[in-house]
Order: structure tokens, then sequence, then C-alpha cells
């Protein structure tokens, strides 16, 4: 396949400030060419150093970053064809709307006409046509979070860096700059590297969720993989959504594994792919809103598999009701049931009931290593 | 107890005023009255009211040639305090990565006010004199045949002590307002791809001008209210606006050299009117 403008390819990339600690562990990534990437992960991940570096404000300490087809290390951040929007945008204070957009034109030594031309074609792209003689202080701030995306777009860049870019912004403010930068990407066609701690950010815009922890990726795919399949604890228990419980294997038989404790002896979970053997702890992932919750006494079919537990607490969240439940000891283990299927019989704190689900829902996750334990 | 708000604003400018008053405010106006009063020869002040002292004092040739001297020499120290101050500033707020060894160097650059202003003066007069280490080095090496006169007792020597003095009082305000400059606000020029030139250019300088206009104030207000320097460095040669008023005081003409006093007060107000009109320090302090 022929490499495309925007493709980033990292190969061993590593990252060390003081040589012995490195904050960036040999990633290994591909990024195709007009793919919406999220580098998804709590503060001190990494992901940043990572932006930083394909960014050119940082050297790798190992490792190549290769944008389309062209090793990029060493070369200073114009000479990538990147551009990056800074987390709290680090707009120039002292010049207008217009001359930060301007900028980089101004830099490339464009007559003031030329570079003004072009600026406010981008300006009104943003719909900034009115505040382009304000200063950057007399912005709110999603107008600012425009500013900075118009002008890391002036230069025509074939990968837009965006670090942190909604975190600056209220709540209902960031969920209105999703779309516009969603509908940004899709006008500019190139490639947005996107780094957030927020999985409802990621997972709403990005074609491809890199998680990460430590330095390291823990995995990497589209959004509804990366959401639905977790591969391990750490990945479920980031994007949330997920009950994750271990138990001590007791037996496998029909592709179906079964556990020892006896609180748990009514679980069943499909080996998958996975290789299991008697004794072995593993972590079991359900979905929240596959849980069904039944009262104690009613039969269930074969094919599900159960816990009793009692009721901790109840949440009420509009569309769905939140039930925590006590069933797996340390574990959070948490229901969301539909609005309307919960009113038709309430529980509250403190019923007993069973929490259910088709047993061939429920997933074994692989086992987390010691060394992130 | 409610205190109505009022007062509360009161208590809060309290302390201000009780600096000011009695030794800014009080001061000047007996500096204003004594100036249009009438001397009797003797120290004496007789009340009336005269400009007489103003008229002597303006249509003097002498005072012209006085502030010609002044603003020559305030300006030459201006501009090296300005280049000095600027780049050390520069240095320790954008290339030494370290704060602790900023605030180090930051430290270092106080050390000469740790002694007295007169010492740091007369201890140029070993290493500036005809007999001086420079002198006697530029000798020794067969550069010169004779000693330079210039080193020592010129204009050349007040400006090098002044510029000693004062480079302190541009480098602490330009530190400040450049310290005061977001790191990615540079990052996103570098992204942009600004050389080091056009950063310095388009952003620091911009983003610096507060500083710039506070340090201008200190050292321009310092130069033009200063004789001391000058009368030493230049070994009697240069004279200077507050000189000549301070020999008016020594044979007891104190109402002229009040005038002279007021005079120097209005030009130094237009001076830093005229700095504060270019950049508005309030609006960058508040930035």
């Amino acid at each position: 396949m022929a490499v495309l403008r925007g493709d980033i390819e990292l190969a061993g990339l590593t990252k060390s400030y003081d040589g012995v600690h490195t904050v960036v562990q040999g990633i290994n990534l591909k990024i195709p060419d007009g793919a919406y990437c999220c580098f998804l992960g709590p503060s001190g991940c990494g992901k940043t150093t990572i932006l930083r570096m394909i960014a050119g404000h940082e050297d790798p300490t190992d490792g190549e970053i290769v944008i389309g087809g062209e090793n990029v290390v060493g070369l200073p951040p114009v000479a990538r064809g990147t551009a990056m929007m800074f987390q709290s945008y680090a707009l120039f204070p002292h010049l207008s709307v217009r001359d930060n957009i301007a900028f980089a034109l101004r830099i490339r030594g464009l007559s003031k006409e030329d570079r003004y031309r072009q600026t406010d074609a981008m300006i009104e792209k943003v719909r900034l046509t009115e505040l382009a003689d304000r200063l950057p202080a007399q912005l709110s701030g999603g107008q600012q979070q425009r500013v900075a995306l118009a002008r890391a777009a002036i230069t025509q860049p074939r990968v837009l860096l965006l670090d942190e870019p909604l975190s600056a912004l209220d709540e209902q403010l960031r969920v209105r700059m999703r779309v516009e930068l969603q509908s940004m990407q899709r006008d500019l066609g190139i490639t947005f590297i996107h780094v957030t701690h927020s999985q409802l950010e990621a997972i709403a815009l990005a074609d491809m969720v890199v998680v990460m922890d430590r330095g390291e990726i823990k995995q990497a795919g589209p959004a509804r993989d990366v959401y639905a399949t977790p591969r391990d604890r750490y990945v479920a228990e980031f994007l949330g959504g997920q009950n994750v419980f271990s138990g001590k294997v007791d037996a496998v038989k029909d592709d179906l594994v079964s556990f020892a404790a006896p609180q748990m002896q009514h679980i069943a979970v499909p080996v998958g792919a996975s290789r299991v053997g008697k004794g072995d702890t593993m972590d079991v992932a359900v979905r929240r809103d596959d849980v069904e919750l039944v009262r104690p006494g009613v039969e269930l079919t074969a094919d599900k598999s159960w816990l009793s537990s009692r009721v901790l607490a109840v949440e009420y969240q509009g569309n769905f009701v939140k039930v925590m439940l006590d069933a797996t000891g340390s574990d959070e283990f948490v229901a969301y049931i539909p609005e309307r299927v919960f009113f038709r019989d309430p529980y509250t704190i403190g019923d007993v009931v069973q929490a259910t689900w088709p047993s061939h829902l429920a997933r074994l996750l692989a086992k987390t290593t010691a060394l992130t334990a | 107890m409610a205190l109505s708000r009022s007062t509360v604003s009161w208590l809060y400018v309290s302390p201000l005023m009780l600096v000011l008053i009695p030794f800014f405010v009080l001061p000047i106006l007996v500096v204003l009255v004594a100036s249009v009063f009438e001397t009797d020869g003797f120290g004496g002040l007789i009340p009336t009211f005269t400009l007489a002292n103003y008229g002597t004092v303006l249509t003097s040739g002498l005072t012209f040639n006085l502030y010609v001297e002044t603003v020559k020499f305030t300006v030459l120290t201006w501009f090296f305090t300005l280049i000095i101050g600027f780049f050390v500033a520069y240095f320790l707020v954008f290339h030494v990565r370290n704060p602790l060894l900023a605030i180090g160097l930051f430290l270092i650059c106080t050390v000469p006010f740790w002694t007295s202003n007169i010492i740091r003066m007369i201890s140029w007069i070993p290493l500036l004199g005809k007999e001086g280490l420079i002198n006697s080095a530029l000798l020794r090496i067969g550069l010169i045949r004779e000693p330079l006169e210039f080193l020592l007792y010129s204009s050349f020597a007040v400006v090098v002590a002044y510029v000693h003095q004062l480079t302190i009082f541009m480098i602490v305000p330009i530190f400040n307002s450049m310290a005061r400059i977001d790191k990615r606000v540079v990052e996103a020029a570098i992204d942009a791809g600004a050389s080091r030139f056009d950063i310095m250019r388009l952003i620091i300088v911009p983003l610096s001008k507060s500083g710039v206009a506070l340090g201008s104030i200190f050292v321009a207000s310092i130069v033009m209210g200063d004789f001391f320097v000058t009368k030493v460095m230049s070994g009697g040669g240069s004279a200077s606006v507050v000189g000549a008023f301070y020999e008016d005081i020594s044979v007891l003409q104190y109402p002229g050299a009040a005038a002279s006093a007021i005079i120097l007060t209005v030009v130094l107000l237009a001076m830093v009117s005229l700095i504060l009109r270019t950049v508005d320090i309030r609006k960058e302090i508040t930035r």
C-alpha cells in the first residue's frame, strides 16, 4: 500500500529525561492518513510526551517517528508538516485574533495583504469574523479554542496535534466543541492526534483510540473495540462501563470456565482465545448494561450466569438507573438498568437481588502482568 | 463591629498615606513654597510671592547646557543598561533551565549592591586611572605608548559608573515581565516556524515592554536626579542639573535651588508620563 502524506508510524519510540526513568517505553504504532486518533490515559502516562515528540518539541531518546514515509526525528516542527494546538491554547496575548492566526504566514514572509486574505478565509471558517480585531484576553474559552485551532490549521499541516484541547472548557461547551473538532477534521481531511484523559471524549471522537499506561500502549484500535472488548483489567476499568472481577478457575468444560468461590458457582464464562487451566486466577469483564436484576426465586434459563447480592446504592441517571451491588466482594459491581424497566419494579437499598447476564456475553481478560499489578 | 465601606477603604490606603504624606507630599510642598520666596542673602527666607527665581533659572543659558549634559548621560546610561539588562534577563529566563540556578545567578547580579554606592564608584579609580590596571596592562603589552586619558575623569567614566550602578534596575523589572511569558507561547511560535530572531522580535520584546518601561523610569529618574557620580567620575569636568542647585544651597540661595528642583521635577514627570504613554504599564501588569 502506498504511503500517504499523513501516515504516521512510531517505531520503538522511547523517551527518558534522566536516563533512569523512561516515560515512554518503546512505543510501536501506526496511524493511518486522515485518522482521528486519541491517546487516552491518566496524567503522567506519557501521552503528552509522545505528542510533543511527534511535534518536534521534544527529542526521543530512541526510536523513529515516520510521517508520510520520512523519518522526521531531528527536524524542526515546520519541516515535519505538523502543527500543534497547545493545552490552554498559548495564544499570543499581545496580538489580535487575526494576527494570531496569521503568525505562521508572517514568519513565512508573506505580505500583509496576502496573509490577511488567507487568514480572513480561515477566520470565516471558524466563525470569528466579528472578533478578528480583539485580543485573546477578550474572548471566551470556546472562542479562544477556535482561534488556536485556526492558528494551527492555517499552514495546512498534514498532521494536527491537539494537547488536551477541551480540558479548559466547561462541560456544555466541551460537548459542543467536540462536534466542532470532528467536523473540522472532516473538512481538512488531515490526520488529527488528540491527547486526552477523558474516555468520553476519546470514544466520542476517535476512529482510533490508544489507551496508555506508564509509557506503554495497553490497547489500540477502533473506539468500539476498545470499549466493548477491552484486553485487560486496566483498559476495562479506564474506559468504564464494565464490571471486572477475578476468581480462581475450578474447571473448564465445553469451552466454559467455572469458578471455585462459593458465591461464583453460578457463573460461567466462555474461554474464548485465552488459555486457562484449573487454579488460575482470571479477570472477568461483564458489561454493566448487560446485567439484569431479578428478585430471588425467579427461575433462570441455563444459558445465564448469576450472582446473588444486595443493593448498596441507587443512582437515577435519567435514561437509565445505576444500581450498585455488593456482589463480588472488593470489586465494584454495577448494573445499568433501563429507566422504564427499573421503575416497573424498583429496588431499594438493602434489597436482595440476583444479578444475571447471558453467559456468552461475559469475557475473560488477559492476565495483567506482575509488573503493572 | 461593622465598619462602613468607606472606612475600610481608608484603612486600606492609610499605611501608604502614612509614608507618602510626611516623606513626599510635605517636602515637595516646602520646596514649592520656598521657590516663590525671596532670599535675604544670608540663608533666611522672606515670605512673599515672586516668580523671579523661576525667571532666573529659565532664562539662564547655563540651565540649558546643564540639561543637555544631564540628558546626554541619561540617554547613554539608559541605552547601555537596557541592552545589558535585557540580555541578562533573557538569558536567565529562557536559557537557564534549572530554576534554582536562575535564582542563584539572579542573586549574583545583586552582589555589587552589598557594598555602598560610593565604594563601588571609587573602586573604578584604581582600575581606570592614569596608572590604573587597564592603562598599565595596555602599556605593558605595548598596545599604547601613552596612558589613555579618557578612561577616568571623563564622560566615559561617568557612564561606566552609572551603568555599573543601575543595570540591576533594568534587570529586575525585565526579568519579572519575561518570567511571566508562558513558555508555551514561545513553543507555539517555534511551531509556526519562527526563528530565534523572530521570537525575540515578535514575542519576547513586545511582551517585555512593561519591564523595559519600568526599568527606564528607574534609570532615567535616578540619573537625572544624581550629581555625585557625575561630579566624582568626571573629576569636576562635567556638571549636572542637581549639581548646580547643590552649589546654590551651599551658598545659601535656597529659593533659587528650590525653583530648580521644581523645574527638574516637572521635567522628570514629563519624561515618565511620556514613557507611560507608550506602554500602558497598568494594563500590562494586570495581564
